[in-house]
């Protein structure tokens, strides 16, 4: 399979610097990047199958002795790329907080608690087509020092490998009608509409299972079109 | 139209999902109990070449050490091969990945232990000198900054075409220096985001 990384699908992506959200003012480069021709290094990338992980790595529900507390959901969707075909045998991490809006990691100090029965990370990679599933817990909001009563909306953050390397996306999935939206400027960065909507899971009654678990599905397009003739001079 | 999904930052937290052994480095028995799928030893029982050691700090336009960054690395084996499909010099079931990730520690450091990649085919059948391709992840990083390391005395730097496109005062800083350290070979690659010798950052 040929694949070409056209550099304007990036567009869709938020500039490195973008002030609003006051960490990238020192951590964004300040000298224009250096275009180069893509070369083998980079259209080439890491593969991941089956070995990568175990069974159950994609519940986060059922990795310790008890359920956790909150509202049990499932995510799913497929890997996509530009052409949306599917990217099979892709990796897919994904890491939360718990549905008091708190991480397990060390340097989360907000006061919520902690859930004994919640780490908040999964990872699963994609059947033939493209298509991935975690089940997990509703993730809250949580304030940071980002500006006075800053909070983040509810998201769940994944990483995702496709063809190339290139092709390798961390970016976060939101939850649909969030108030929070209009406040937060990480989702804000990204500033088309259309594209930032592209961030937002949708509802999937079709696969809720009743009287078990909300269901929202999120699809991911990660770079790489098919050449066609009219590509190939 | 592309259809991308934008790119997010990485935040703060992501270490117990994505490098949860990292934190050994900070302290010996503090990690998180998640098994880890991609770490920063890339060495691998079937991989030929030399042994190395990829070390260096991540700077912020402060100079302050970054402390929560995450890099990847994606390298060709000795013999010049990635293990990807694209590659049909490859070996796709090469138990070597040639794809690695750390976590910065507290003093914004960062290691891998590889072994040193050969020469890959570059554009118009030139070939490109031994180099290691960086994506960085971070707090404050909205989408990944892609660089490369290369090596220091290796001549085939003056014919790499990816080199020859980046201004000769700037080129230092993809050039990874290589300390004495008894029985290692470790080579040293800090890496500056923004301002003073800022490291030459691709767009790819």
């Amino acid at each position: 399979m040929s694949l070409f990384y056209p550099r304007e699908s990036l567009d869709a992506f938020p500039k490195h610097l973008s002030p609003g959200y006051k960490s990238t003012v020192k951590r964004s480069p300040s000298k224009p990047l250096i275009i180069v021709p893509h070369t083998l290094s980079e259209l080439s990338g890491p593969v991941y199958g089956h070995d990568a992980i175990e069974d159950g790595d994609n519940d986060l529900t059922r990795q310790h002795g008890g359920e956790p507390l909150g509202e049990r959901i499932i995510v799913h969707g497929c890997v996509l790329d530009e052409d949306r075909r599917p990217v099979a045998g892709a990796l897919v991490e994904i890491w939360q907080a718990n549905a008091c809006g708190r991480y397990v990691h060390v340097v989360d100090q907000h006061p919520a608690p902690l859930d004994p029965n919640f780490t908040g990370a999964g990872r699963t990679v994609t059947d033939k087509s493209g298509y991935y599933k975690f089940v997990t817990i509703k993730p809250g909001a949580y304030p940071w020092g980002n500006h006075h009563n800053a909070w983040r909306p509810n998201h769940i953050h994944f990483s995702v490998f496709g063809h190339s390397f290139l092709s390798r996306l961390v970016t976060q999935m939101y939850f649909p009608g969030d108030p929070l939206f209009p406040f937060d400027p990480i989702f804000n960065s990204v500033t088309d509409e259309k594209a930032r909507n592209r961030m937002i899971a949708s509802f999937d009654l079709e696969n809720t299972v009743p009287d078990w678990a909300l269901c929202y599905r999120f699809d991911i397009v990660v770079r790489g079109r098919e050449k066609t003739p009219e590509d190939v001079h | 139209m592309s259809e991308l999904t934008p790119s997010q930052t990485v935040g703060p937290y992501y270490a117990y999902g994505l490098t949860p052994e990292g934190r050994k480095r900070w302290k010996p028995d503090d990690h998180y109990r998640w098994k880890e799928t991609v770490g920063d030893d890339l060495v691998t029982p079937d991989a030929v070449g030399t042994r190395i050691q990829i070390e260096g700090v991540i700077y912020d336009g402060d100079g302050k050490p970054i402390d929560d960054a995450m890099l990847e690395i994606w390298q060709a084996d000795a013999q010049g091969r990635y293990a990807s499909p694209a590659d049909s010099g490859a070996r796709p079931n090469a138990a070597f990945k040639g794809h690695g990730r750390s976590a910065t520690d507290a003093s914004g450091g960062f290691a891998f232990h590889t072994i040193k990649p050969g020469p890959v085919p570059g554009p118009d059948g030139k070939m490109q000198a031994p180099h290691v391709v960086f994506a960085i992840f971070s707090r404050g990083m909205l989408r990944q900054v892609y660089t490369r390391m290369y090596f220091p005395d290796e001549a085939a730097n003056a014919g790499d075409p990816i080199l020859a496109l980046v201004p000769a005062d700037r080129r230092a800083t993809l050039i990874a220096t290589r300390p004495e350290r008894g029985g290692q070979t470790v080579y040293r690659f800090d890496i500056r985001v923004q301002g003073d010798g800022e490291t030459v950052f691709f767009d790819v």
